[in-house]
């Protein structure tokens, strides 16, 4: 198994604010990366200066052994690392097929005849969401009437398809319903039975364990570790990235409560 | 390892995805063009009962009615494609006077060839259209404030330089200076097509012609040519290219268009600038036509655009229209107008029913665009 993705100590300051501070991570081909913590850990951050928005201030990415510096997020798709965000850039009002291929449509003929090859991009676009089990009768059907569930999947189905070595998700499950849920997950396990290298963002330790390979855990921008799955159980997994003391305090203040309650009338 | 998820009734996975029959007619109700097309038909039924005749159907009167509607359906064409990439012109009835100004004052007063006058109120108008949409795409202001804007600037300008260059509003003469000069380009804007068609069929007694034997319709006017030509090219354009592709994305939500590439900006400004094209082509046409060029020129044009485009199925938020639905709302429009003249009714009346036409068509639109985007 070969690292595909690399980071050494990165960290990252916006003014005095500490947004990431020495983080390491990496993930293999073939391996769920789980980013868990709360509002607020550099989640965010961190996804957002693997996919190119932000430029790291220290430390180093190697992508496949070789030392790299993206300078936008075209520059990281090129590259082959695809994120997927919590919007999921589709557009409701347009179809499967043209959200599938939205800004990299293909084409064919000569100039001034070149057009959108739409057969192509309807077979595409169906043959990949059969894949994944969701069955489009008709691709020209707009993506506002799929599922929360359906759509995630569709964005995600279109950067494998546009070549991902690396998949970042940010809160796949956030919004949706358990099933829906469950479908995604689904996706995401079997994007790594091919061979991607997948990290995903969530706090949510239900969704994370099942398909997760190894857990980073981040707090108010450092890392807390990485776990591997055969080192730590949900329980203490979700017990950590709670913070542990906070919920104890949250339960005793609930039965002091509770007591003074009982004992008032 | 056995993956928990995989095993877990992974082969049906879409079982519980209901997935709902669409019946063929429910999927042509999902055509954006579908309302025009069906309004058109019951205008003309109604026209063909009530004002049959009047000379309204005979070749001079649907003459008549193709004319309006092909000048409306120019600048609704571009309208329209800016409305689906989720802005709006105000601006072009005033560019409609402005671009006219700029054909006749240099033609009539510094006694350029009209061709180059022509060229140069394109270049000058698509300029304007390019500063607009350049505005309106790097403040992210709504383009109705910046190009309402537009609209004051460019009438005030439009009678304030035909004062300042001729001291009049109303410029006169092109036409005569470009039969004189006997111009290459002018035909192309207030030529006849077909003539010799037309001839024949008055020849041999198939359409009325004058006392001296020319027919009563000497030819296709060309703004009507203009008018076919760019609904082809546009609606072929719209559905079948890359670039219409991001027209609808970029209307559609133009952050996500942006996310996957899409250049959503230059599309927008792009789109802005074929605007002021459309509102030049109808003011060349109608400059050599008429052989002047006046300063209160396509007065109210930019709403009648707007209003064939929703009549046409374009939704006011962007991301969904259609051309040729446009073209219809023009058409619906024209017949109406010119209708209304053949059965001598006051014209207010015309007023009245585009106001109520618009209003069932924002409602139908809003109701279609419910039924594409309702989720399951």
């Amino acid at each position: 198994m070969s690292t595909t993705i690399e980071l050494k100590s990165i960290s990252k300051y916006f003014g005095s604010v500490i947004a990431l501070k020495d983080i390491s991570i990496s993930v293999n081909s073939g391996e769920v990366l789980c980013l868990l913590g709360d509002n607020g850990a550099g989640k965010s951050t961190l996804i957002k200066t693997l996919a190119g928005v932000h430029q790291p201030d220290e430390g180093d990415m190697f992508l496949e052994g070789k030392k790299i510096l993206f300078d936008s997020p075209r520059d990281a798709l090129d590259r082959g690392i695809a994120t997927v965000y919590q919007d999921l850039a589709l557009v409701p009002l347009m179809s499967v097929t043209r959200n599938f291929f939205m800004g990299r449509e293909p084409v064919r003929g000569f100039w001034p005849f070149r057009r959108f090859d739409s057969d192509f991009a309807d077979r595409v676009a169906k043959e990949r969401m059969d894949e994944i089990g969701i069955k489009v009768r008709d691709p020209h059907q707009a993506v506002g009437t799929m599922s929360g569930g359906e759509r995630q999947c569709l964005a995600i189905a279109r950067a494998i398809y546009f070549g991902a070595k690396v998949l970042i998700l940010d809160e796949p499950t956030a919004a949706l319903g358990v099933k829906q849920s469950l479908m995604v997950l689904r996706f995401v396990a079997r994007a790594r039975t091919r061979g991607l290298a997948v990290i995903l963002i969530t706090h949510n330790v239900h969704h994370a364990f099942p398909v997760g390979d190894r857990f980073t855990l981040l707090n108010r921008g450092h890392s807390m570790g990485t776990f591997g799955k055969d080192e730590i159980d949900q329980n203490s997994l979700q017990t950590m990235m709670a913070g542990g003391k906070e919920l104890q305090d949250l339960d005793e203040t609930l039965r002091e409560e509770k007591e003074f309650q009982v004992a008032a009338p | 390892m056995a993956d928990p998820l995989d095993t877990e009734n992974g082969s049906q996975a879409s079982s519980d995805e209901r997935l709902r029959d669409v019946s063929f007619l429910s999927r042509q109700l999902n055509k954006p063009e579908l309302g025009a097309i069906s309004g058109a038909v019951l205008v003309f039924v109604f026209f063909g009962l009530t004002a049959g005749g009047t000379g309204m159907f005979a070749p001079d009167g649907i003459l008549n009615w193709s004319t309006v509607s092909a000048q409306l359906g120019l600048i609704a064409i571009g309208a329209c494609l800016l409305m689906i990439a989720g802005e709006f012109d105000l601006s072009i009835g005033s560019m409609i006077g402005f671009a006219g100004i700029m054909i006749a004052v240099p033609t009539v007063y510094w006694d350029w060839p009209v061709w180059l006058s022509i060229i140069f109120a394109f270049a000058g108008a698509m300029s304007i259209g390019f500063i607009n949409g350049y505005i309106v795409v790097r403040t992210g202001l709504p383009s109705f404030i910046v190009s309402l804007a537009f609209l004051f600037i460019l009438r005030g300008l439009t009678i304030g330089l035909s004062q300042f260059f001729t001291n009049r509003t109303i410029i006169g003469g092109v036409r005569d200076i470009a039969e004189e000069q006997n111009d290459w380009m002018a035909p192309l804007f207030g030529g006849k097509a077909f003539q010799g068609f037309f001839q024949w069929l008055g020849d041999n007694g198939w359409i009325e012609t004058f006392a001296d034997g020319t027919p009563l319709v000497s030819g296709i006017p060309a703004v009507i040519l203009w008018f076919l030509g760019l609904v082809i090219v546009c609606q072929w354009m719209l559905l079948k290219t890359r670039f219409g592709n991001w027209i609808f994305a970029s209307g559609g939500d133009a952050v996500a268009a942006r996310n996957v590439g899409v250049p959503a900006s230059r599309v927008k400004i792009m789109l802005f600038m074929f605007t002021a094209f459309c509102a030049t082509v109808y003011a060349a046409c109608q400059v050599i036509e008429f052989g002047s060029a006046a300063a209160d020129r396509g007065l109210l044009k930019e709403f009648e655009a707007i209003i064939a485009a929703v009549i046409g199925g374009t939704l006011l938020t962007g991301g969904y229209g259609s051309v040729v639905g446009a073209c219809f709302g023009a058409l619906i429009f024209g017949v109406v107008q010119m209708g209304i003249f053949f059965l001598g009714i006051d014209s207010s009346w015309f007023r009245v029913f585009l106001g109520g036409m618009l209003l069932i068509a924002v409602i139908f639109n809003n109701f279609i665009r419910k039924k594409v985007t309702e989720a399951r």
